[in-house]
């Protein structure tokens, strides 16, 4: 009697992981009526999957059925796959059931378009309607905007959900033509826009009146697909940084395409997706986020791709080597912040803990630091005579020596012969 | 060097650190009686742990320190370590002699032990937060067994108050043999003896005690962990990073 139910969330779940993102975090949602769940503050993962994604949301589709015939992805209409569609009530039975064993942090819904958009739109925000009204649950909900859905559609939604996405698909116009000419990144602009007008809107409201309810309360994200086309990191990243300060993004998510298709525009199946570049790309958009870099400092004509072999932050203290070494105990927080193998909570523990005392090797290193990075770059109380100035092809070769990169030469899931 | 052995708790620790000044002692070594070994060339001082002395060392310390290095001393203590008590009966030491903004001077050992301690007290907590799988029994309570590394149940019932707030629930800590029960009003301490049907060297609850919709969610969400997988970015170091095998036994989706 299991047996459709189980079927169907295997095939919805299957059509749905391709969506990177499974943030719960950034909400502000609390459990005031009693009922069941709380979003406020932190995201928690609940468990990882085998290759060591985060699972912290009921990932699901709606339905697989589709309209649109987009290359890259696997629920498009031409592909031959089975087709299951959830009723509103299942989604809702499975969401509460789970919820309440501290599986998930709530669910992230998304669809294929079925119809068209405002009915398939329609039938989402039904769903998170029953689960906030009815269910009284207060976990954390992350929709799915529907390209095309009308705007009454999209506000009603946006008082239910926690976060709402659409994404991009492709990192530039000309790739997502190439693989998806029915659509456009203005149809993903506009909702975009629709959505941060209204969320400004709300907390402005909010500001004067307090009972002005909550409005897509951790904001907006999307995803791009890396590897499908042949986009520079350069591309990819002035994307990213334009999309960030324009419709203010919380995230964009970078997903190394899966091959999925025999089509010949795309990566044959079978092609390893590309694991390592997706990481640095993530390493960029934290250095742009969290440690004061512009992105032109790391992706520009001169310099269009990430290099493999180091992380980005090396690479650019590589090619600006007159700007170090810094000392510790004098440098500005923001030059610290920018020295290889220093991260933000030891570069705040070290402004802090300089004011007590000039900072010595062993006390850098129990704060955290990564001294094999970034003992080339700095100074400290009792840094070791240097005579001459090392030259960065030198510098790179001595740290790649020292440390075994998580990047084997062989990828750890394709087997080795010999 | 004088020995200084306390009970083990909280108020014993801040008693010890009373003591200290009262009598005036050079260097101490304080040990739980847990593990205090008696030696007859170093005799013990038995600190008897008392309220008001007690609290004096903790209001002490928090016209000092801000609420947030007063949790980081909470959650220090809960690691239980014996290497802890040291560190934070010294960190106390320290914060008392010296003049107010002492605890941001991370070059020093002590305020970095017990910042990092607290910081893998919290790690533990934030894991209970994601690992627990509640168990929906015949009589609708929500019911969970752990064993953390440290002693984090104290600081889970705001979390689990705040979320399940609808629902009956047990989360029990079967190494430190007690646990928290939340009655739809309050969370209170529980202990109790496991008849032989309810055995902790389950994993799971047996069947017969059970709601009869429990068996098909365990299915549902072990069937839904396979299916978010994508084959073709396995990464089982990372997989192991994120989720440790000590863990595994209690996590449904990673049973066969």
């Amino acid at each position: 009697m299991f047996d459709r139910i189980r079927e169907k969330l295997g095939i919805l779940a299957d059509a749905a992981k391709y969506d990177v993102s499974c943030s719960s975090s950034g909400s502000n949602r609390k459990n005031e009526n009693k009922g069941l769940g709380d979003a406020e503050g932190t995201g928690i993962c609940h468990t990882y999957t085998e290759d060591g994604r985060c699972v912290s949301l009921l990932k699901i589709l709606l339905t697989n059925h589709c309209i649109y015939d987009c290359a890259f992805c696997v629920s498009r209409r031409s592909n031959d796959i089975k087709r299951a569609a959830f009723t509103v009530d299942e989604v809702v039975e499975l969401t509460m059931n789970f919820y309440r064993r501290n599986y998930i942090e709530g669910l992230f819904l998304s669809s294929g378009i079925f119809k068209n958009a405002d009915y398939t739109m329609e039938r989402l925000v039904r769903i998170v309607k029953k689960l906030r009204n009815e269910e009284k649950f207060n976990g954390y909900i992350h929709l799915k905007t529907i390209p095309g859905a009308s705007e009454e559609l999209m506000k009603e939604a946006g008082l239910y959900a926690d976060r709402m996405s659409i994404n991009l698909e492709m990192p530039t116009e000309t790739g997502l033509k190439l693989l998806a000419p029915e659509k456009s990144h203005d149809d993903v602009k506009k909702p975009l826009d629709y959505i941060r007008k209204k969320i400004e809107q709300f907390s402005d409201e909010k500001a004067l009146i307090k009972s002005v309810p909550k409005f897509v309360p951790a904001g907006q994200s999307t995803q791009m697909v890396i590897g499908a086309t042949p986009e520079s990191d350069k591309e990819i990243m002035h994307t990213a940084h334009a999309f960030y300060t324009n419709f203010s993004l919380k995230r964009v998510y970078y997903s190394g395409y899966i091959p999925i298709s025999n089509d010949n525009r795309l990566p044959v199946i079978g092609s390893q997706p590309p694991l390592i570049r997706e990481n640095r790309l993530y390493q960029t958009d934290w250095l742009m986020r969290f440690y004061g870099f512009n992105v032109t400092e790391i992706l520009n004509d001169a310099h269009p791709n990430l290099d493999v072999d180091i992380d980005p932050k090396l690479s650019w203290a590589l090619r600006n080597l007159d700007q170090f070494p810094i000392d510790v105990n004098t440098a500005d927080y923001r030059m610290i912040l920018r020295v290889p193998g220093i991260g933000v909570a030891s570069a705040l523990k070290i402004v802090q803990a300089r004011k007590f005392g000039r900072l010595h090797r062993d006390q850098l290193k129990k704060i955290g630091i990564s001294m094999n990075k970034a003992r080339h770059f700095i100074r400290y109380a009792d840094s070791p005579m240097q005579l001459k100035d090392y030259e960065a092809g030198h510098i790179k070769g001595v740290i790649l020596a020292e440390s075994s990169s998580k990047y084997q030469k062989v990828a750890q899931n394709q087997l080795s012969l010999f | 060097m004088d020995i200084y052995v306390f009970d083990g708790t909280l108020e014993g620790l801040l008693t010890a650190v009373f003591y200290y000044y009262q009598r005036k002692s050079s260097a101490v070594r304080l040990v739980s009686s847990e593990h205090y070994h008696p030696d007859v060339f170093h005799p013990a001082f038995e600190v008897i742990s008392e309220d008001e002395k007690a609290k004096r060392v903790w209001s002490g310390l928090g016209k000092k320190l801000d609420k947030e290095w007063m949790m980081h001393f909470y959650k220090s203590f809960l690691s239980g370590q014996p290497d802890t008590f040291q560190d934070l009966f010294e960190f106390s030491k320290y914060i008392i002699d010296n003049i107010p903004g002492a605890e941001d001077n991370y070059g020093n050992k002590y305020v970095l032990s017990i910042s990092q301690m607290s910081h893998k007290v919290h790690r533990e907590k934030h894991r209970m937060e994601a690992f627990i799988r509640f168990q929906k029994t015949g009589d609708g309570i929500f019911y969970a067994h752990i064993e953390p590394d440290f002693n984090v149940l104290p600081l889970l019932i705001r979390h689990f108050k705040n979320r399940y707030a609808d629902q009956k629930w047990i989360i029990y800590d079967l190494k430190r043999k007690y646990g928290l029960y939340y009655d739809l009003e309050k969370v209170e301490e529980i202990t109790f003896d496991f008849t032989t049907e309810m055995s902790p060297a389950l994993n799971a609850l047996p069947e017969q005690v059970l709601d009869p919709q429990e068996e098909l969610y365990t299915l549902l969400w072990k069937d839904y962990f396979k299916s978010t997988n994508i084959p073709a970015r396995k990464n089982m170091k990372l997989h192991i990073r994120h989720v440790p095998k000590r863990y595994w036994k209690y996590l449904s989706e990673k049973q066969e």
